[in-house]
């Protein structure tokens, strides 16, 4: 995708953020286009929760430039903050307030004048069904509804760049499907998303998405372009005994990983591994093993699998 | 300054006050709760000390003397005794905690000015010994006797004259309920503020407004203006029950009654701002909240008469607000004096306001490093 400058809402160049010897943030460059859902994907302590930080000007970056909506952050933050959202990982609305309460609140935070407000909170009772809840108390919404609510609070000003820290992680699936509706909905009417996550579905979905490891930037692109970088080196191995067939395929040179998924098994093969589905029958009959390897697309699992070993080996190379 | 958005802070922190049941009980429960108690329990003064007597000379002057010691009513008298030596055997039995014996030449000691009564004390407790110095209005001596022998080796007591201004009667009440404002307000005024603020930091909420363009002082003054009206109206209920269950005084005006409250209140909240913006929980926030809490009723007068302090104790007890707010509430309510006529405690109140809110403030960060 070729995208021009003006066109990128975020921009950070070396981003890096140490919290004393940890560095949780490590030269991370990004280019979020306008308009699109930008996914962060990455376990729990990749860094993810401190770049956003560090986006929406919460975090003073050790190093590294930034530039948000043309603001350069941090110097400009507060001239920024009128113009994004930012849904925090924890439920950070007021559990002692209601439901209107709450976004009343935020209306006035936001300078939304009066009248504005309180059409402003009446769609979006609506467009997030609060219909019959909007008396109940914040702190005793279901983790479904809780998010609609911060989602709801988040956009109340219609800010151009929507920051989501992990909106999803004490949701139920249909929840969570629902949820991603609305932020689908949201890109279409102009709004900038960047959301963090650990579940491979959500990253799927994203326009772009960049992978976080252990504070370094190790892959970004489009999910298509980043399966299509697997062409080739994901199999599928059927046999009666998968979890003796894993043990054997984890011996072979050129295996990155074989994870079990029901009665088979998934595979994922080493750059350069050459004929791999050959290689992979001889060792299981070797190991006197029927089975049958087929190639198979990649997912976004297996990228992940992939550029965090490539990381790993990497670095150790260096070490 | 964006008057929408601190008048939004100000409604979403008296919502939330609303529906925490504890928090309003505490606002009226505390003052209540610590009226009753300094006021009836705490009593420097005693009165009604159990007294027994032995009277040997038992002539029309020497009951006139005992008549004329009961009448101070800091004694009551619940045994009678035939000599000085059972007055001390029930004193060391906890019986009585003062005797008065008479000895049978009463009236020739009396003419010759010499000792003619004998007080003897209980003084393993000292606020005892204190109290039954009052006694000395009378010609008598007064005998620290824990138990043996008192009788002799002891001085002619020279009568003592103890004239009480502003609190002829000598009851605590009277001193004690303007200070118990300054108390109250310095204990809860600082400790809801820097709760308020630090509950929001470890609920995750801090995070969230920070992340919006609501200003630190928005911030801090929203939450602050609220506490105002509380601090007011535990003054009343204070002030009220005062005037009520021990007919306290206000000789004063009533406003600068409210003034000097209001200067205190502000000066707490302040104090508690800036306890927020150090305190990372509650519990902290608490524990800093007592820091202050304690040298304020040890130092500030409240319970110990300020001049006698060491020079180093009457520095530090400078710095305290509840020590200006002292000297202010009490020249108003008990000697009637003009707020004006204390513009020195005024003034360091205004300037403890002034330096703790911009500290506060500034120390307050709009970032999470």
């Amino acid at each position: 995708m070729n995208v021009r400058g003006d066109d990128i809402a975020v921009r950070a160049r070396g981003l890096t953020r140490r919290f004393g010897r940890l560095v949780a943030v490590d030269h991370v460059d990004l280019a979020v286009p306008r308009r699109h859902v930008y996914g962060f994907l990455g376990p729990n302590g990749s860094g993810k929760s401190t770049t956003i930080r560090m986006l929406c000007g919460l975090l003073t970056p050790s190093e590294g430039e930034i530039e948000v909506l043309g603001l350069s952050i941090p110097r400009e933050a507060e001239a920024l903050r009128a113009r994004i959202g930012y849904m925090t990982q924890k439920f950070s609305l007021f559990e002692d307030l209601t439901v209107r309460e709450n976004l009343e609140f935020l209306a006035a935070v936001q300078s939304l004048p009066r009248g504005r407000a309180r059409a402003r909170i009446d769609e979006l009772l609506v467009q997030f069904r609060f219909g019959d809840r909007r008396r109940q108390l914040a702190g005793t919404l279901s983790g479904g509804q809780k998010q609609r609510l911060a989602l709801a609070c988040a956009v109340i000003h219609e800010p151009e760049l929507l920051f989501l820290d992990e909106p999803t992680s004490a949701v139920d699936p249909e929840s969570r499907r629902d949820f991603w509706e609305k932020l689908f909905e949201l890109a279409d009417a102009g709004t900038t998303l960047l959301v963090s996550t650990h579940y491979m579905d959500e990253a799927e979905r994203c326009h772009r998405l960049a992978i976080l490891d252990h504070g370094v930037l190790v892959a970004d692109g489009t999910p298509a372009e980043l399966t299509a970088g697997l062409a080739g080196r994901t199999l599928v191995v059927e046999s009666g005994d998968p979890r003796r067939a894993r043990e054997a395929l984890l011996e072979v040179d050129g295996v990155l990983g074989a994870a079990q998924i029901g009665n088979s098994l998934r595979v994922l093969a080493d750059v350069g591994a050459g004929a791999i589905e050959r290689t992979l029958t001889d060792a299981l009959s070797r190991a006197g093993l029927a089975a049958r390897v087929v190639p198979i697309e990649a997912n976004l699992e297996d990228v992940f699998v992939a550029v965090t070993h490539a990381s790993r080996v990497e670095q150790g190379d260096r070490a | 300054m964006n008057l929408r958005r601190l008048w939004a802070v100000v409604v979403k922190e008296l919502r939330q006050m609303r529906r925490d049941r504890i928090t309003l009980a505490m606002i009226i429960g505390v003052p209540v709760l610590q009226l009753v108690l300094f006021g009836y329990a705490i009593n420097l003064n005693l009165r009604g000390l159990d007294a027994g007597i032995a009277d040997q000379a038992n002539t029309a002057g020497s009951r006139a003397v005992v008549m004329d010691m009961l009448a101070t009513g800091v004694v009551a008298p619940v045994l009678e005794a035939r000599t000085p030596q059972e007055l001390v055997e029930h004193i060391r039995r906890g019986e009585i905690s003062v005797g008065i014996a008479i000895p049978p030449d009463f009236e020739r000691r009396r003419a010759e000015h010499t000792e003619a009564v004998q007080v003897m004390v209980d003084a393993s407790d000292t606020a005892v010994q204190g109290a039954a110095a009052q006694l000395a209005q009378v010609p008598l001596s007064v005998v620290p006797g824990t138990g043996v022998a008192p009788l002799s080796a002891t001085p002619p007591a020279t009568p003592v004259s103890v004239v009480a201004f502003y609190n002829p009667e000598r009851r605590t009440a009277v001193n004690i309920v303007p200070g118990l404002i300054g108390v109250i307000l310095t204990m809860t005024m600082v400790l809801f503020t820097a709760v308020a603020i630090v509950r929001e930091r470890e609920r995750g909420n801090m995070e969230l407004l920070i992340a919006t363009p609501l200003s630190s002082a928005e911030l801090m003054i929203g939450k602050v203006l609220p506490y105002i009206g509380i601090g007011l109206v535990q003054t009343t209920v204070i002030l009220a029950l005062g005037m009520w269950l021990f007919e306290v005084p206000v000789r004063g005006s009533m406003l600068d009654v409210y003034l000097a409250a209001g200067l205190l209140i502000l000066a707490n909240l302040a104090l508690g701002l800036l306890i927020s913006t150090r305190a990372k929980s509650q519990f902290q926030a608490m524990q800093m909240t007592f820091f202050i809490f304690l040298p304020s009723i040890l130092l500030s007068g409240f319970m110990f008469p300020f001049a006698g302090m060491p020079r180093v104790a009457q520095w530090l007890a400078e710095l305290l607000p509840l020590t200006h707010f002292l000297r202010l509430i009490r020249g108003v309510m008990l000697r009637g004096a003009g707020l004006w006529e204390l513009w020195i405690d005024a003034a360091a109140l205004g300037l403890f306001i002034v330096v703790m809110i911009g500290a506060a403030i500034l120390r307050f960060s709009k970032r999470l490093d």
